[in-house]
């Protein structure tokens, strides 16, 4: 209960917000730092829980918006479906990344998930029906109940915030978390103890692919255009472990703080300053906190209140 | 269309671009494969030597083969400096090293190139020389100059390395901490020390693999992400730490991703090396000349 009435709250927040008088830039940034908050608790998953180092959020995110697009191309597919077909495929490409590096850890995962990240890239490069190198242009289909679809996409992707952010809670505070904690601090143990590894490691990638998947999902229509570099940007790799790591990972709420206070910032820099900028402050607090605070502000937090 | 005269054009470039993939490979096969250090910021310390060489030559005017000589030793002082703060902030802490060391790589690979950006612009840059743009010929091949170039420097420098570290006193020290870190220790040396010297040798010549780069073509901030691919399928493929085994994957992967461009075309190319990579980790993370 005390988790759920204040997620309740701020997905009714969420979604009701957009259809007061508010500046539409408000939920045209919003948006972005929302999709942050799921990415970084996806990597979370994968990453905080059981100590994989995911380098390829982006492969997740361009696949979930690639499967949007193929939906909404060629049966005109509403919003809804375009997510449910992207969290599969993303979760899909988890499963299959799961079990092609199944003997890997460490740098060799982290390698192969950018290896997977520019090969999808270049899939899409020469896939003509998504338009290929030159990109599509996609039309919007018109929105009811809220002014705009920008304004719809936010409300969207704060149900998809409070969704993901539940999902993880739920994996961290079950015997699931249990499990995956202790993956991250000895495999060789945890095996040896009875823990399904394999099977553990196997549904951390799914969840997590999944979920980013899902987050992929609505960004083409965002933004009204889908082309493969932006969309297999490695500057969501840093997005998202940046936000879990300086939060702090391997706690469900680390992700949220992390990257509500990255995607804010950024999107103050980018307005103010430039948008090369935007990603020198996040590379630049990420060495910082890894260096200095590895606990992230859940960390700093923790100490500063046992004192 | 297949044809074996284009086919064997395919091999003899491959071969040129295989010798300069093992050169710009090496640094990460003794930082990564001998150090066990997480290196994935390799590639953009290397774009960062190109565009040291660039800054110097059109400065001055120097040869960018000889500019980037120049810089080897700045580079090998950055080297030990980075090694030192990765030793004391992670490696002698231990504890989960692995994530962090990974994402303090990350991020120092992501300030080096959008420092870049911010410093020189997203523009193309590349050096001039006599013997860029000129091209060797003989019978119906013709083979640019600045891949010969290259492919001299990257043999003398794999063999050269490949020479120093069995021969010379450091070089041994430096396998030897590869090797047996515990046992170096109880011998009464200091593994760290080795180690950061190795790191600055290996951070040195990234910045010759730099000025080679920019020779072969011209570079631009972000082409480090491609090179993420590239050097890492060669030093996989080669097997952590051994240097003709660099050498060899280099021109394996050389060969392949040149009979793919012109088989296939340009657009396919980038996905040769993390393909390559990909197949090598599922079947054989050992690589082929594995320690």
């Amino acid at each position: 209960m005390k988790f759920w009435i204040p997620a309740i709250c701020i997905l009714v927040l969420g979604v009701a917000l957009p259809l007061a008088p508010i500046n539409e830039y408000v939920f045209y940034a919003g948006y972005v730092v929302l999709t942050f908050v799921v990415m970084a608790t996806a990597w979370n998953i994968l990453g905080g829980y059981a100590g994989y180092v995911n380098f390829g959020p982006p492969a997740f995110f361009g696949i979930g918006s690639y499967a949007a697009v193929v939906l909404f191309k060629s049966m005109n597919a509403p919003l809804a479906v375009q997510i449910a077909g992207a969290a599969l495929m993303g979760g899909l490409l988890g499963l299959g990344v799961g079990v092609l590096t199944l003997r890997l850890r460490g740098i060799f995962f982290a390698i192969a998930t950018v290896a997977i990240t520019f090969i999808l890239e270049t899939l899409m490069t020469n896939w003509r029906y998504v338009g290929g190198a030159t990109g599509l242009q996609l039309l919007r289909p018109p929105v009811e109940l809220y002014e705009s679809y920008t304004r719809m996409l936010f409300a969207v992707m704060a149900g998809m915030s409070v969704g993901a952010v539940a999902i993880a809670r739920y994996i961290q505070t079950s015997w699931l978390g249990r499990g995956l904690r202790s993956l991250r601090d000895s495999e060789e143990a945890a095996e040896a103890s009875g823990v399904p590894t394999l099977k553990l490691k196997l549904f951390a990638c799914a969840v997590s692919g999944a979920l980013m998947g899902a987050a992929g999902a609505p960004m083409p229509m965002y933004l009204s255009f889908i082309e493969p570099p932006s969309t297999f940007n490695l500057s969501y790799t840093v997005g998202s472990l940046g936000g879990a790591i300086i939060g702090g990972a391997g706690h469900w709420a680390g992700p949220i703080v992390g990257a509500i206070l990255l995607g804010t910032l950024q999107q103050i820099v980018t307005v103010t300053v430039s948008g090369e900028m935007n990603v020198l402050v996040v590379g630049v607090l990420l060495v910082v906190f890894v260096v200095a605070a590895p606990e992230g502000i859940l960390g700093l937090a923790r100490k500063i209140i046992r004192r | 269309m297949f044809s074996l005269d284009l086919l064997l054009e395919a091999l003899v470039f491959g071969v040129l671009l295989g010798c300069f993939y093992a050169a710009v490979s090496i640094g990460l096969s003794v930082s990564f494969g001998l150090l066990d250090v997480p290196n994935v910021a390799h590639p953009a310390i290397m774009v960062l030597g190109s565009y040291a060489t660039w800054v110097l030559a059109a400065r001055t005017g120097l040869d960018p083969l000889l500019a980037g000589v120049l810089i080897m030793p700045v580079f090998f002082v950055f080297g030990v400096l980075v090694y030192r703060f990765y030793y004391e902030t992670f490696e002698r802490r231990g504890s989960e090293a692995g994530v962090r060391g990974l994402a303090f790589f990350f991020g120092l690979a992501f300030i080096v190139e959008v420092g870049l950006i911010l410093a020189f612009g997203v523009d193309q840059r590349s050096v001039e020389a006599a013997y860029i743009g000129r091209s060797f010929s003989f019978g119906d091949y013709r083979i640019p100059m600045r891949m010969i170039v290259a492919f001299a420097v990257a043999l003398v420098l794999t063999f050269g390395l490949s020479i120093f570290l069995r021969s010379t006193f450091v070089g041994r020290a430096i396998k030897a901490v590869a090797q047996d870190e515990p046992a170096l220790r109880l011998m009464g040396a200091n593994p760290v020390r080795i180690k950061q010297w190795a790191f600055g040798i290996a951070t040195g010549v990234s910045a010759l693999a730099g000025a080679m780069l920019i020779i072969v073509s011209p570079v631009e901030p972000a082409m480090d992400r491609l090179y993420i691919g590239r050097t890492f399928c060669v030093v996989v493929l080669a097997g952590l730490g051994s240097m003709t085994g660099t050498l060899a994957a280099g021109l394996i992967l050389g060969v392949v991703e040149s009979v793919v461009l012109m088989q296939f075309g340009a657009s396919w190319a980038p996905a040769v090396a993390f393909g390559l990579l990909l197949v090598v980790l599922g079947i054989r993370p050992q690589g082929l000349f594995g320690r």
